[in-house]
């Protein structure tokens, strides 16, 4: 089909009863893109990237991934294609420890997940692995806490840890930064920063600060239509997106 | 740390299975012999659903219905086919058991939550019609009497401290079969899909696959143990699969303590010698044993395995400032 787009929506539209959440959007991501999606509360944002993730079924239009067509794909088969994502809200195995956490990122795609009579901590390359990604965000010596105990701020990091322990071919962010404080935050920038090399990733943000340092690509969402789509600073300086979102402010 | 409270559990394993293997020729009376017997078949079923309730977080409340199925099928085979070896008997009642359970997840798995359990409320008394209706098959409200305790190889296990060893032995068994399968990366698996569904399919787990799989692991056990309860009571009856089967099973596996295994364990001596014991002092021992059964949910959810080590510190003066709810567990871990 398209084998250069990374990930393909055309027409996609969403309806919840009477209510139209996102009406024929089209957008291309193609493979090593960092793209920004932004728009007011309501744009439809969260649900355009359920539909992606295969969580929302779509009313119209349809979804390719990897020049494949997935509309009709299961969640978890799109992951195993290599679609990974995070959550707005915090989405961890909380009475699971940290280290537990990653290797169940790290299990996901491999055949020892349906091992069921070797102990777990015979899987010593799984151990050293979830502690080197813990390593790189800092959080190694808290490797063998529940993963409740971690501050919110270290929480929103293993969200993502978990996402790229996937090892994905397309990255979904929703919102890394919402309810952090500042200092949390430019945390969670400087590891997306960091990590974002050879990473085609879609990020919602709502922090002006964190989609400028983060992709060089945006899309604006207005009502559930596209109204503006382009390179971070044509978009910057489009008028009508500075009139309907960024309150000429910009 | 770890290693010195692993090999006080070591110890204490070793403790208790030697209590076990040794009392039945201290001179204990039969009854109470008889009372083990029924507490370690017990255990085994409900072992059977902690691993769902537990583990995967799916409340089934037809887990009886699939005790019963092996109890009847092991029944059936021995009156009606002549069937009557070890071997045969047990593989037959678990292939029952899972065959029956695989219906079930069918169904079953369609929902979630309070859907769930609904529908496995509504399968388990479909079975229980059967097994009450069915007449020609099931003996109806008669049940079905006759069966003998098959030998096990040379071994004639048909006195009651024959069968106890039998017993004993497959729970200990079935404890280390699903303690080892808990503890196994599919066991992670499991955990993971209990606390956290949505985050399994993001990374790419089919958490259908893994409840229903799940489903019938826990069949498995909880087959082997109707047979082996059709042997010990040598009769079976629509009351072996009610709905208040299921309810004993669960209230069993909660009183020990949900996500331990071992719990299990004393959940059901507490019930098993509760009743019969109050049973024969008063005719209100249901209402005592609901009185138990409160305390312990309302003052440890974590059940008797939580309970009764806190208790053992208040009683030695000492305060615990903080009672973990999942105890052990992962404490055990090398």
């Amino acid at each position: 089909m398209n084998g250069d787009a990374c990930l393909a929506l055309r027409g996609v539209t969403k309806r919840f009863g009477s209510l139209t959440v996102l009406e024929d959007v089209n957008v291309e991501v193609r493979a090593g893109e960092r793209c920004g999606i932004i728009g007011p509360n309501g744009a439809g944002k969260s649900t355009l990237f359920n539909i992606v993730a295969g969580e929302l079924a779509l009313t119209r239009g349809n979804v390719a991934f990897l020049g494949r067509d997935v509309t009709r794909r299961s969640a978890h088969a799109r992951a195993r294609m290599g679609l990974a994502r995070t959550f707005q809200t915090t989405t961890l195995f909380p009475k699971l420890t940290v280290i537990e956490n990653l290797i169940l990122a790290l299990q996901a795609h491999s055949g020892e997940r349906f091992q069921m009579l070797a102990p777990l901590t015979r899987q010593r390359h799984r151990y050293d692995e979830a502690l080197a990604l813990l390593e790189r965000v800092g959080l190694r010596s808290r490797a063998d806490e529940n993963v409740a105990a971690l501050g919110y701020g270290e929480q929103r990091q293993i969200e993502i840890l978990l996402a790229i322990a996937q090892k994905p071919k397309l990255l979904l962010l929703d919102e890394p930064t919402a309810g952090l404080a500042p200092a949390d935050a430019s945390l969670v920038t400087e590891m997306l920063k960091r990590e974002r090399a050879g990473i085609t990733m879609v990020l919602i943000e709502h922090d002006m600060g964190v989609v400028f340092d983060v992709v060089d690509r945006l899309v604006v969402l207005h009502h559930g239509r596209v109204v503006a789509d382009g390179p971070l600073d044509a978009v910057r300086g489009d008028a009508r997106v500075q009139e309907i979102y960024l309150g000429g402010t910009l | 740390m770890k290693t010195a409270i692993s090999r006080r559990w070591t110890i204490a394993i070793a403790a208790g299975l030697l209590i076990a293997l040794v009392l039945p020729k201290a001179g204990i009376p039969t009854f109470f012999v008889s009372l083990l017997t029924q507490t370690w078949i017990i255990t085994i079923a409900a072992m059977s659903l902690d691993l769902l309730i537990g583990f995967v977080g799916l409340v089934n409340f037809s887990q009886a219905s699939l005790f019963g199925v092996g109890a009847y099928a092991v029944a059936i085979a021995a009156t009606q086919h002549h069937i009557t070896g070890f071997l045969p008997g047990l593989l037959l009642g678990i292939v029952a058991a899972v065959a029956t359970a695989a219906l079930f997840g069918l169904v079953a798995l369609r929902a979630e939550g309070p859907g769930f359990i609904i529908i496995t409320i509504a399968l388990n008394e479909i079975v229980w019609g059967l097994a009450y209706q069915w007449t020609s098959v099931s003996g109806g409200d008669n049940g079905i009497t006759g069966i003998t305790r098959p030998a096990v190889g040379p071994f004639d296990v048909s006195s009651n401290s024959g069968y106890y060893y039998v017993c004993l032995a497959a729970f200990v068994l079935s404890f280390a079969l699903l303690m080892l399968l808990v503890r196994s990366p599919y066991g992670l698996v499991l955990k993971g899909v209990r606390e956290t569904p949505r985050r399994m399919r993001a990374l790419g787990y089919n958490v259908w696959f893994y409840r229903y799989s799940a489903m019938l692991i826990s069949a498995a056990f909880a087959g082997m143990a109707g047979v082996l309860y059709a042997w010990y009571n040598q009769f079976v009856g629509p009351v072996n699969l009610s709905l208040d089967q299921s309810t004993q099973f669960l209230i069993v596996t909660i009183l020990g303590g949900i996500g331990t295994l071992y719990g299990q364990l004393f959940g059901a001596l507490v019930v098993v010698f509760l009743s019969n014991e109050l049973s024969a002092v008063t005719q209100r021992w249901m209402l005592v044993l609901g009185i138990v059964y409160f305390v312990v949910v309302m003052y440890a959810p974590g059940g008797l395995v939580v309970l009764v080590p806190r208790l053992w510190a208040r009683l030695r003066g000492r305060r615990v400032a903080v009672v973990p709810t999942e105890p052990l567990l992962g404490a055990e871990e090398p």
